[in-house]
């Protein structure tokens, strides 16, 4: 069946997985989960330099950039300020123009700060970055967020590395209807079902990092995600049939033996 | 003289350009970004841009991350 591949700013995708880089057990066990994944974008972090322990390696040691995207994100950042500083740093490592924007709220549930992240978004589109925001399942801050804009709208299923699943799925549905850029579930995936249900909503992708960083063999979990994505999407775009309280028969109900 | 290094206090003997102090350092520059007195500065003045008594310096990399 014919779909378009995902489109964000200018760049196609022939996946809609995008996955993180934290939490790995090692790093060979990152290289090993990205390539069964499928992804080609994968996230990484900003932070300062280790000055006394320079065993611990830039990332860019490990992932080969010629077969990744690499999208830096805010994480850790609570005011627009930082996070803004924290884009432009990750902006001058000199791989991407492309941030996922995170401006975090509260420390307990790692809810983003709305207010904020529409602020640091509006600062970085003029500065001439792509800007991916990770916020709140809810379609009035996604509106926002796009005409300030933002290159997609990344709302999450639920609290980032809870693997409580999608929370509100009508939210999303609801934001899937309104956006014209595209849509990633960010954060929140548990398991493979999660992101499938998350793709059958109509989202446009769907970024993680602990579902498969944190599960107990995270290469399979990587295959599972693969393939989970790519059964919601099909699903999605082939038409699920309408829901009845009651059963219709798939078999006929004339001719029977013994009627 | 003393800059603020990540944060931290570093003792330096005298002012040094940045692509010094990396090598000090042994940072490899084409792998971080770094920001001098919150301004990012961009690698082709690492060379040319002096660090000076009290300077902020921030020096990052991308690390793991979700």
């Amino acid at each position: 069946m014919d779909d378009l591949p995902l489109t964000i700013a200018d760049r196609v995708f022939s996946s809609r997985l995008i996955i993180g880089t934290g939490k790995y057990s090692s790093p060979a066990v990152m290289v090993q989960a990205h390539e069964a994944s499928g992804a080609e974008m994968v996230t990484v972090a900003v932070r300062r330099v280790n000055l006394t322990d320079r065993s611990r390696e830039s990332m860019l040691d490990v992932i080969d950039t010629d077969k990744y995207s690499i999208l830096p994100n805010t994480a850790g950042c609570y005011t627009a300020d930082e996070a803004t500083r924290t884009a432009r740093l990750a902006r001058d490592v000199g791989l991407s123009n492309w941030v996922k924007l995170e401006v975090i709220g509260d420390e307990r549930t790692l809810f983003p700060d709305n207010q904020a992240l529409l602020q640091a978004t509006q600062v970085l589109v003029k500065e001439g970055f792509v800007v991916l925001p990770y916020t709140s399942d809810d379609p009035v801050i996604c509106r926002k967020l796009e005409d300030a804009g933002a290159a997609a709208v990344m709302p999450l299923g639920a609290p980032i590395g809870s693997g409580l699943g999608i929370q509100n799925a009508n939210n999303l549905r609801i934001i899937k209807e309104f956006a014209k850029v595209p849509v990633i579930v960010d954060a929140g995936v548990g398991t493979a079902s999660d992101a499938t249900t998350a793709m059958e909503l109509g989202a446009d992708g769907v970024l993680m990092n602990s579902a498969i960083a944190g599960a107990r063999e995270p290469v399979a979990m990587a295959t599972a995600m693969r393939l989970a994505v790519e059964a919601g999407r099909l699903a999605h775009t082939a038409g699920r049939i309408p829901r009845r309280m009651y059963a219709t028969a798939s078999s006929p109900v004339v001719g029977v033996v013994g009627h | 003289m003393q800059i603020l290094l990540n944060g931290d206090i570093h003792r330096l003997p005298e002012p040094l350009a940045v692509s010094v102090l990396l090598d000090r350092l042994d940072i490899d520059g084409r792998r971080v970004a770094v920001e001098h007195n919150r301004v990012v500065l961009k690698r082709v003045h690492h060379d040319s841009t002096v660090v000076n008594e009290g300077d902020e310096i921030e020096i990052v990399n991308f690390v793991g991350g979700g």
